[in-house]
């Protein structure tokens, strides 16, 4: 593949069910090499765009590459260079894991011997090498996800699709899934990882796309995306919930934007441009005032704020 | 550890070869089913006998066959045909299973040749229904039945068999596809036992009230029957009209309907799954 044809390249991909939009112009772009990280809320369109591009599914309009090859004229092609890992485990149940995976690497035209072999590796590199000789149906979940990971490693694919790897799983089981998916990145594997988690876009995407409504509506470093509300925050969790309404007024007025409040967690917080100085002017404004600070912290916004801030934007700009 | 790709072949003969190859993949997979749950399957084997061991014995006494000979003998081609309509909720759980838990998108996502999923399916339900039918063979053989036209008729006849089994297959692979839900094999038994049994499989379907008479003498099941009690040289329940007259003629036509039928659906069913 050219060095600058991208690994995963989407151009306007429309597919309705009915009346729903499941796909509405979607567009993606991942470079080779990297992590891009699908994120979006229920029924956003992110299998449907994983379908489509793992040449599952066809769309109605608009085209798709995978390593170079178009999903619906090359299907054949593409199939040979990419794994998917769809949202719902999709193994043999009454078959082992080793027999499972023998199975699949005879469907990728691997000899036996070869099969045999690949099978024994990729046991080996999840963990399952105890268990390999067991039938799935006495896996655990994050053991069936493992298997299920394994399975589309099988030729190694130059491009990898993970529908929603760690939904469902326990936090052990999902950073065993993380780390796979770093190994892969590291070993020059192209990720496309859908999730509706932002924590996991942003340990392991380089890049992130979020889409809603079966379109991408931002796209960008997970640093990027935080960037884009504009600014830092900060939050100050009081000793007393009576002085909320004094120190919320306090902070915006340093801040020139408007504060939210928790009461529940006695909180205030308020996005801020500068955020050094606002720093320096708040701490003695709040002792001068007589409020009492538990705590100041400075942050950047949490990708759950900017999923947030987009899909309202969205909204607005539809309405 | 990288592995080394294999071009896509694009002659027509390679794709041929690799249409085999897949298919024999899948049907080992059956294979390997059977060997991972010997109880399983041997518990499917013997619920075929213990439905010809049942009404031989349970109900055989009471039964009289016209021109006389014994009840066995009437009953054997009966639920070896029955067998073979039974055979579709084999077909549809292991269909709409693969269809559900994503295993049939797994596969389609494969370079493999696509056909090989069907074909596969093909080989192994066959390779059960033969070994289902031996199996009721040795039952029958053993309660005295026989038969009597010699050993190319027999041939003859477990070929419509497995022609009726082949046809139901049709129809399990497009069930399955469209509800994509092993839970639903409950609603297909209702459907399918008293098909099974509104039929000429266990008694005259003269003796069955007007309608329900006519429904059992034009069931596919009734025709592969009276067409195997043919072959077999064992007594049938005759009867005047076209259908009864017919038997072998039917028992070949009634299988070709139903693929002719539902293999188009279920080829369309799996290309649509794509939509
Ligand atoms: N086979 C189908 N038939 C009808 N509607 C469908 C079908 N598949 C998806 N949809 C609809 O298309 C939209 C997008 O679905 P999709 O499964 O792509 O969302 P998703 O982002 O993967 O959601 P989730 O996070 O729940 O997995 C939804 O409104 C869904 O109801
Ligand atoms: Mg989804």
């Amino acid at each position: 593949m050219p060095a600058e044809e991208p690994a995963v390249l989407a151009e306007n991909l429309r597919k309705r069910y009915g009346d729903t939009r499941a796909l509405d112009g979607f567009d993606l772009t991942v470079a080779p090499g990297t992590v891009h990280g699908l994120l979006g809320p229920n029924g956003a369109g992110k299998t449907t765009a994983v379908r489509v591009l793992a040449t599952l599914l066809r769309p109605d309009s608009g085209t798709a590459r995978v390593a170079g090859f178009d999903v619906v004229r090359q299907a054949g092609q593409a199939r040979y260079r990419l794994g998917l890992v769809g949202q719902h485990a999709a193994v043999d149940e009454l078959l082992s894991g080793r027999q499972n995976l023998e199975m699949f690497g005879r469907l990728y035209h691997l000899s036996a011997a070869d099969a045999r072999r690949r099978a024994g590796e990729l046991l080996e590199r999840f963990r399952l090498a105890g268990t390999g000789g067991k039938p799935v149906t006495q896996y655990s979940g994050g053991m069936r996800r493992r298997l299920d990971l394994a399975a589309g490693l099988i030729l190694a694919p130059p491009v990898l699709f993970l529908d929603e790897p760690t939904t469902g799983l326990d936090p052990r089981a999902r950073n065993e899934v993380w780390d796979a998916v770093r190994r892969l990145a590291a070993s020059g594997t192209t990720v496309l990882l859908t999730t509706q988690y932002l924590e996991e876009a942003d340990q392991l995407a380089d890049r992130v796309s979020v889409i809603d409504h079966g379109r991408a509506i931002a796209e960008g470093t997970p640093d990027e995306l935080k960037h884009r509300l504009g600014a830092d925050r900060i939050d100050v969790v009081l000793h007393s919930l009576a002085d909320l309404p004094a120190a919320s007024a306090l902070l915006a007025r340093i801040a020139g934007a408007e504060a939210e409040t928790d009461p529940d967690r006695r909180l205030v917080s308020v996005p801020v441009r500068d955020r050094m100085a606002a720093l320096g002017e708040l701490v003695p404004a709040l002792a001068s005032a007589g409020i009492t600070a538990e705590d100041v912290a400075l942050r950047r916004p949490t990708l759950d704020e900017v999923f947030l801030h987009l899909t309202a934007e969205q909204k607005e700009a539809v309405a | 550890m990288t592995m080394t790709l294999t071009a896509p072949s694009r002659s027509p003969l390679a794709r041929l070869r690799w249409a085999f190859t897949d298919g024999w993949t899948i049907t080992r997979r059956d294979l390997t089913h059977w060997a991972n749950q010997p109880v399983q399957f041997v518990v499917n084997l013997l619920f075929s006998v213990m439905v010809l061991l049942m009404f031989g014995f349970l109900f055989g006494g009471a039964m009289s066959v016209p021109g006389g000979g014994g009840y066995q003998d009437f009953l054997v081609p009966g639920v070896l045909a029955l067998t073979m309509v039974f055979g579709v909720e084999a077909t549809f759980t292991a269909v709409s299973t693969d269809a559900q838990r994503g295993v049939t998108d797994r596969f389609r996502s494969l370079p493999m040749a696509p056909s090989a999923v069907v074909l596969g399916r093909c080989t192994a339900d066959l390779l059960n229904a033969v070994l289902t039918l031996a199996a009721l063979v040795v039952a029958g053989l053993l309660m005295g039945w026989r038969w009597h036209n010699g050993f190319a008729a027999a041939l003859a006849a477990f070929g419509l068999l497995l022609l009726l089994r082949l046809a139901m297959l049709w129809l399990g692979i497009y069930l399955g596809l469209v509800t994509r839900s092993p839970e639903a094999v409950m609603a297909l038994q209702i459907l399918v036992w008293p098909l099974g049994f509104l039929s000429n499989a266990f008694v005259a379907p003269s003796t069955m009230p007007g309608w329900l008479g006519t429904i059992a003498e034009w069931n596919p099941l009734s025709a592969t029957a009276a067409a195997t009690r043919e072959l077999f040289g064992n007594p049938g329940w005759g009867g005047e009209g076209w259908l009864a007259q017919h038997p072998l003629l039917l028992a070949l036509l009634w299988p070709a309907v139903l693929t002719a039928v539902f293999c188009p659906l279920a080829i369309r069913r799996y290309r649509n799954l794509s939509r």
